[in-house]
């Protein structure tokens, strides 16, 4: 499979299981490249976001999930850190659009910093807010709305105030849960090309079940079925000339 | 056919409800009519003298609206911090385990115990703790009825914030939890802010069964015809009063005290319509 010199993320037999005996993920070992948009493909119930949550610790919040093996960023074992700590240097976006509704759409961009007791000065503030809704496209839109809750934008700019907020913690790895499949087309196509843009400062995962979406926007693809990773690669390899043969089926239309 | 008797059944049975609660507001409204019309409606409820000698009777309802108030309050005040834990438990630390299943239906007993039994609990239990600890001369007064009140409220409270509490969306939580905030933290500034109205709604209801409770404040407020000055001093609430003594009245008396049962409709109905109207504006949002 892939070799990678320099990984920011590596997994080493990673395991995830909901249930004892019976891993949803099962012994997936993969490193990925910083700066580059790795996507993670397969059918519902693959173990794709199970993966992804298993980076920011998600699943500690419910009792009953155990996860094995080893996750390093930067060569450190983030199961091993203070979960609070792993979750700032890896940023999460979620299916939903998820901004606070008792919050203004301001007040969402720093929700990283003030849910964390972190102060800042007016100043600081003000930079955050502008700095990180200019990158993700959103800042023109809503400059004059700043005190407005976020709940009144459209899902596209929702999305994106969320990818803004997540941002704002100047996270080492973007992870994404299938962002783009609650939205339309065109708010679709926006977050793809925010993510191409973003990609030259951060490394993003993107989980997705929609192929075109991975073709389209990532440099890596892995392909995971059943809770094991079939295989991973340049997404251009992958897509015309898939190792596997469960790939080659999945690709080409015959399940999933 | 058979339709439209269900139909015409279930009409009858509206209209009953309807024609029931009209009713009690009738009589409790003609009842009160020579009191009012005695002393006026504003000095009424602005008097404190209770006095039943034939010849110079007066009756005022202020010492008893300020006991209803007072103890009604405070028990709120103390059920506060008790219902909000007992909540956050329930609805968000525990949600779904079987320690917070037991936990529920233990409220939900509490809630179903007579207010007699709390009275009787009251009286041979705390009581006499607050004879020892001085904080009133014979163990009866505002705050002895205030905390029995504050244990028979926090049920209703707290198992109805807790639902509120365990409706904030997961999308929501999980985003908070994304951004390294601690439990603590999400509590605070994402699952608090949003069941925020329902658990003031919660207050609120609790509050409207605080005012009208009768057994056990009066088995231990004092029943005294006053304005209770202090915490430890005794007093008497509305619904109290009229359990006390309606036995015995007749006349302006009797009229007295209906006007008081008309007061305490009024009040609760005002507190329970305020709860319910937070309420619904909460599950529109």
């Amino acid at each position: 499979m892939l070799h990678i010199d320099n990984p920011i993320l590596e997994f080493k037999d990673v395991s995830v299981s909901y249930t004892p005996g019976k891993n949803a993920v099962n012994q997936v070992s993969a490193s990925i490249e910083r700066n580059k948009i790795t996507a993670i493909m397969g059918p519902s119930g693959c173990g794709k976001s199970t993966l992804l949550r298993a980076v920011n610790r998600m699943h500690e919040l419910y009792p009953d999930i155990r996860i094995t093996g080893e996750i390093l960023i930067d060569n450190q074992n983030i199961l091993t850190m203070n979960p609070m700590e792993v979750r700032r240097i890896a940023g999460m976006v979620f299916q939903r659009p998820n901004p606070f509704p008792t919050m203004s759409i301001y007040e969402n961009v720093i929700a990283g910093y003030s849910l964390n007791g972190i102060r800042l000065s007016k100043k600081e503030k003000d930079e955050l807010v502008e700095t990180n809704l200019k990158n993700v496209g959103l800042w023109d839109e809503v400059k004059d709305a700043l005190l407005k809750k976020g709940t009144f934008l459209s899902g596209g700019q929702q999305q994106r105030l969320c990818i803004a907020r997540a941002l704002a913690l100047k996270p080492e790895v973007l992870l994404m849960d299938e962002p783009t499949s609650a939205l339309d087309p065109i708010a679709t196509n926006r977050i793809e090309e925010l993510l191409l843009e973003l990609k030259k400062d951060y490394t993003i995962v993107i989980v997705t079940h929609n192929m075109g979406q991975a073709a389209r926007i990532s440099d890596y693809s892995m392909f995971m079925y059943l809770g094991q990773l079939v295989e991973y690669d340049e997404t251009q390899v992958m897509f015309t000339n898939p190792a596997d043969s469960r790939t080659e089926e999945y690709l080409s239309g015959q399940f999933g | 056919m058979k339709d439209k008797i269900f139909r015409l059944l279930l009409m009858l049975s509206a209209a009953l409800v309807l024609f029931i609660c009209g009713g009690m507001v009738y009589s409790l409204v003609s009842g009160s009519l020579e009191a009012f019309g005695h002393f006026g409606f504003f000095k009424f409820i602005t008097t404190a003298e209770w006095n039943p000698r034939p010849d110079q009777e007066e009756y005022g309802a202020l010492s008893f609206i300020i006991g209803t108030l007072m103890t009604s309050f405070l028990a709120l005040l103390f059920c506060i911090p008790f219902s909000i834990s007992v909540a956050l438990f329930t609805g968000e630390y525990f949600r779904g385990s079987k320690l917070s299943v037991i936990v529920s239906s233990v409220i939900e007993l509490l809630a179903g115990i007579p207010s007699i039994v709390y009275g009787l609990w009251g009286f041979y239990a705390l009581r006499p703790l607050m004879e020892q600890l001085n904080l009133s001369t014979q163990g009866f007064g505002i705050l002895t009825a205030s905390i029995v009140l504050a244990i028979m409220i926090i049920p209703y409270a707290s198992s109805l914030s807790s639902e509120f509490i365990s409706m904030v969306p997961k999308d929501l939580k999980e985003g908070a939890y994304s951004l390294g905030a601690t439990r603590m933290e999400v509590i605070r500034h994402v699952i608090l802010p949003n069941s925020g109205s329902g658990v003031f709604a919660s207050y609120i209801l609790a509050l409207g069964r605080a005012l009208g409770e009768t057994m056990a404040v009066t088995m231990l407020i004092g029943n005294t015809e006053n304005i209770p000055r202090s915490l430890s001093s005794t007093g008497n609430s509305m619904a109290s009063i009229i359990a006390n003594q309606f036995g015995e009245s007749d006349g302006l008396k009797l009229s007295s005290l209906i006007a008081i049962g008309l007061l305490l409709f009024m009040i609760t109905a005002v507190i329970n319509f305020i709860g319910k109207l937070v309420i619904s504006k909460f599950n529109k949002v």
